[in-house]
């Protein structure tokens, strides 16, 4: 048996599967994955548990196909979440160094960092992450590491993701139930720019967009920090509902056609097109247009390019994207959906490949995968930090503390 | 965008041949009301189920029977709609030779509502492109002719190109209480007049940017609800704002209300050759604003004889409330190819429209998609994702209006 605290497991309870990828990080502190277990979602809609039995039975189902595959007992997993009501913004924090010398302590920083995480959410949503962009000491934008450096005001910009806590709980109590620990929530967006991206291309900025079955997430990298992320609550269930929409037919007959002559752009050789769809024995009942089912899903990319584009370009991050879109997520298996970004973002697109993590390699080029992967390296980020920096400032508070308190009790 | 460098009308190598049909008493007064000088060499024709004599037209069709004895259709559309059925062969030569032609009605009556769609029909047969401006029914005129209106608008959309619809109840915003009758309907009259004289100098003048009548048809086609128009002429330097401010403060446009709900806008300007860059910008500028949501149709043309006059022609079309019961049929262009197909015109995609679906087009072209009902499928019970005010769970090809040919 593995030694338990070499394994992290990422768990996505997605819309049309759950998946749990099981990893083993090995010497130098890298995750490999060993195991993987998926089972089709039939309770989730738009990334959202609406049926808590038909998760909880394909949950454990999922579980044990990746117990069995690793050989593990799974304990805890790194759990992600999406839905439409997560949002991600900037916030920047301020804090005024008072020391005689000016120089930026280390409780100067964190006590920047507490004052940005100090925002006006709602009373219900909670931050599910706050990740530090830059410092920025006395107007001097950039800052890296600020301790020791001489100024008056020290800043920091944060890139918040919040969301709806009793959602967001929903999920997390699920799996509680099933006796299964969360290390930690992550925003699938995050998990999966973890899984697609290196730390190059985060340097020169990039945008990944994860194409889902219910929802798409989407995250900005500029200089090698997030800087944007958002979640449309629009995926592959749209495109299908569509087809179904447009061409009448039943969703699961959809589905089919989809995955079998989808494409996002109309092709050429598809125009005008018809296609017989037969039933059981054999027999046409119905005739489709390739070209219509194909525009309908060109159109509905499109829009979604489109939102997300404008987004963008409100935020002002068009230009900062050198490494271009990196497309993942099952829906972004549709042909030609790199051309229609292009067309669209008007630079390059590319299908991300998780290839930075070690293991069962068949399993991991593909892009339905990216969230649970990126699950697990983040898992072993967490970890790592945790091992790398025992914290000498907390670990002297946590002991004037104890210190205090039994002062206190005697 | 490509310039004409021809500037005269005259040097149009492609004159369009236009003939304008007055149907029913009505049609054949506003007929007679357009036939000026302006328009020569345009053949006016009048049809009507009794004798059209007083008609001020070249071509007088009586489509006499002896089912009428001479009588008129008597209030009755399907009176109007047989003997305009019986004599189709008449009206389908009387339009022989004309690329585009307008039929001008009063809808309500029996002559009008019941003549205009046969007619309609016969002119498409006979190879032209059939644009219809017609009156509806004050609404003291009681609820049948109002329905025989309504019954009559939808039969001439499903075979005419495009309607432009003026509700006479509009027309008393135009008039206070103390207008006479006749004063009224001259009202009327002229509204229509310019109707037909924006959309004629449209078709005839040599656009610097042109519209083609293809793009005004698809601008109407579908369109259900009533058409809101205005012609309007400024001159003097500060003529283009003060075109603007006539066109926002145009009684038919609610003080630009209609702008601001329609979904397909159309906008022709037409000055002399002092034309510039500047004033177009700020005309567009204003109605773009004025109508975030529409698709914008431009137009720009040098005429000049117009001197220092700035015309400008907008017209603007809002889709039906009301849901139609009928085989809806798919129109217009896909999005995207339609731009680069149609090279010197500028468009702008048509987008948020609340929860209501395409109403039902006019020509049946393809019966495979019927959205009568929205439909939010699978979502049907799930929260609606919305982004700026649309609902992203309906289909995208039924909120962009996608389209199918």
């Amino acid at each position: 048996m593995f030694d338990e605290s070499n394994i992290v497991v990422g768990l996505e309870i997605g819309t049309s599967k759950i998946c749990v990828v099981v990893g083993e990080e090995n010497a130098e502190g890298a995750p490999n994955i060993i195991g993987l277990g998926q089972s089709l979602s039939n309770g989730v809609r738009k990334g959202e548990i609406c049926d808590q039995e038909k998760v909880e039975h394909e949950l454990r189902l999922a579980i044990s196909e990746a117990e069995q595959m690793a050989d593990v007992e799974i304990r805890s997993v790194y759990l992600g979440v999406t839905g439409g009501h997560i949002r991600g913004f900037n916030n920047r924090g301020k804090h005024p160094v008072v020391t005689a010398d000016r120089e930026i302590s280390e409780d100067d920083v964190q006590d920047v960092i507490k004052n940005a995480k100090a925002i006006n959410l709602p009373s219900e949503n909670t931050v599910i992450h706050a990740v530090r962009q830059n410092f920025c000491v006395d107007g001097q934008d950039g800052v890296m590491k600020p301790v020791g450096m001489l100024g008056s005001w020290l800043e920091v910009d944060m890139h918040v993701v919040h969301g709806h806590a009793n959602r967001l709980q929903n999920a997390i109590r699920l799996v509680k139930g099933m006796q299964v620990e969360v290390d930690d929530v992550v925003f699938n967006g995050l998990a999966s720019s973890l899984a697609v991206l290196n730390n190059e291309q985060k340097e020169l900025g990039a945008l990944v967009i994860d194409i889902g079955g219910g929802t798409t997430e989407y995250v900005v990298y500029v200089e090698g920090g997030i800087r944007h992320s958002g979640v449309l609550a629009v995926g592959g269930d749209h495109l299908s509902n569509d087809l179904g929409h447009g061409l009448k037919l039943p969703l699961s007959r959809a589905e089919k056609l989809k995955r079998d002559n989808g494409s996002a752009l109309v092709k050429e050789e598809n125009r005008g097109q018809t296609l017989s769809l037969l039933n059981e024995f054999g027999l046409a009942v119905k005739t489709v247009n390739v070209e219509y089912l194909q525009r309908i899903m060109s159109l509905r990319l499109e829009e979604l390019f489109e939102i997300i584009a404008q987004e963008l370009e409100q935020a002002g991050l068009t230009n900062y994207l050198r490494a271009g879109v990196f497309l993942t997520g099952g829906s972004s298996r549709v042909p030609d959906i790199e051309k229609l970004a292009e067309r669209i973002f008007q630079m390059n697109v590319t299908h991300g490949h998780a290839d930075s993590v070690g293991g069962i390699t068949a399993a991991l080029d593909q892009p339905e995968f990216a969230t649970a992967i990126g699950l697990v390296k983040y898992g072993a980020l967490k970890k790592r930090q945790r091992v790398q920096r025992p914290n000498l400032t907390t670990g002297l508070k946590n002991m004037t503390n104890m210190v205090g308190r039994l002062l206190q009790r005697s | 965008m490509e310039p004409h460098l021809s500037l005269a009308p005259e040097e149009n190598p492609k004159r369009v041949a236009i003939k304008i049909f007055g149907v029913g008493g009505a049609g054949i007064t506003l007929l007679s009301a357009v036939n000026t000088s302006e328009f020569a060499g345009i053949d006016f024709v009048a049809v009507d189920a009794d004798s059209p004599a007083a008609a001020n037209a070249t071509v007088k069709i009586q489509l006499e029977t002896k089912l009428l004895r001479g009588l008129g259709s008597g209030g009755d559309v399907e009176r109007g709609r047989a003997i305009a059925e019986e004599q189709f062969s008449t009206l389908k030569s009387a339009c022989e030779g004309a690329n585009v032609i307008f039929i001008l009605a009063g809808l309500g009556g029996g002559a009008g509502s019941g003549i205009s769609p046969v007619l309609a029909k016969a002119a498409r047969e006979a190879g032209a492109l059939v644009l219809a401006f017609v009156t509806l029914p004050f609404e003291c005129e009681g609820n049948r002719r109002e329905a025989q209106a309504q019954q009559s608008l939808e039969a001439l959309r499903l075979v005419a190109d495009g309607v432009i619809c003026l509700p006479c109840q509009k027309i008393f915003r135009l008039v206070d209480e103390n207008t006479g009758v006749v004063e009224t309907f001259q009202t009327i009259g002229r509204l229509l007049l310019e109707g037909v004289r924006g959309v004629w100098q449209l078709l005839v003048r040599p656009g610097l940017i042109p519209i083609h009548f293809s793009d005004l048809c698809s601008l109407l086609r579908d369109r259900h609800a009533e058409n809101a128009f205005a012609f309007v002429t400024a001159t003097g330097p500060a003529r283009a704002r003060e075109a603007v401010e006539k066109i926002l403060s145009h009684p038919l446009f609610d003080d630009g209300r209609v702008l601001a709900e329609s979904n397909a806008v159309l906008v022709s300007l037409t000055a002399g050759k002092d034309l510039t860059m500047a004033e177009m910008n700020r005309v567009m500028d204003h109605i773009k604003r004025q109508c975030t949501h529409a698709e914008i149709i431009m137009g720009a043309s040098v005429d000049a004889t117009l001197q220092e006059k700035l015309c400008v022609t907008v017209i603007a079309a809002k889709r039906g409330l009301h849901t139609n019961k009928e085989e809806p049929a798919l129109s217009i262009t896909p999005r995207g190819e339609a731009t680069s197909l149609l090279p010197g015109h500028h468009r702008e995609s048509s987008v948020p429209r609340s929860g209501r679906t395409r109403r039902a087009g006019a020509k049946l072209i393809q019966t495979q998609l019927p959205l009568s009902i929205v439909s939010r499928g699978r979502f049907d019970k799930s929260e609606p994702t919305l982004h700026q005010g649309e609902d992203l769970d309906v289909p995208t090809y039924l909120r962009r209006g996608a389209v199918w040919q």
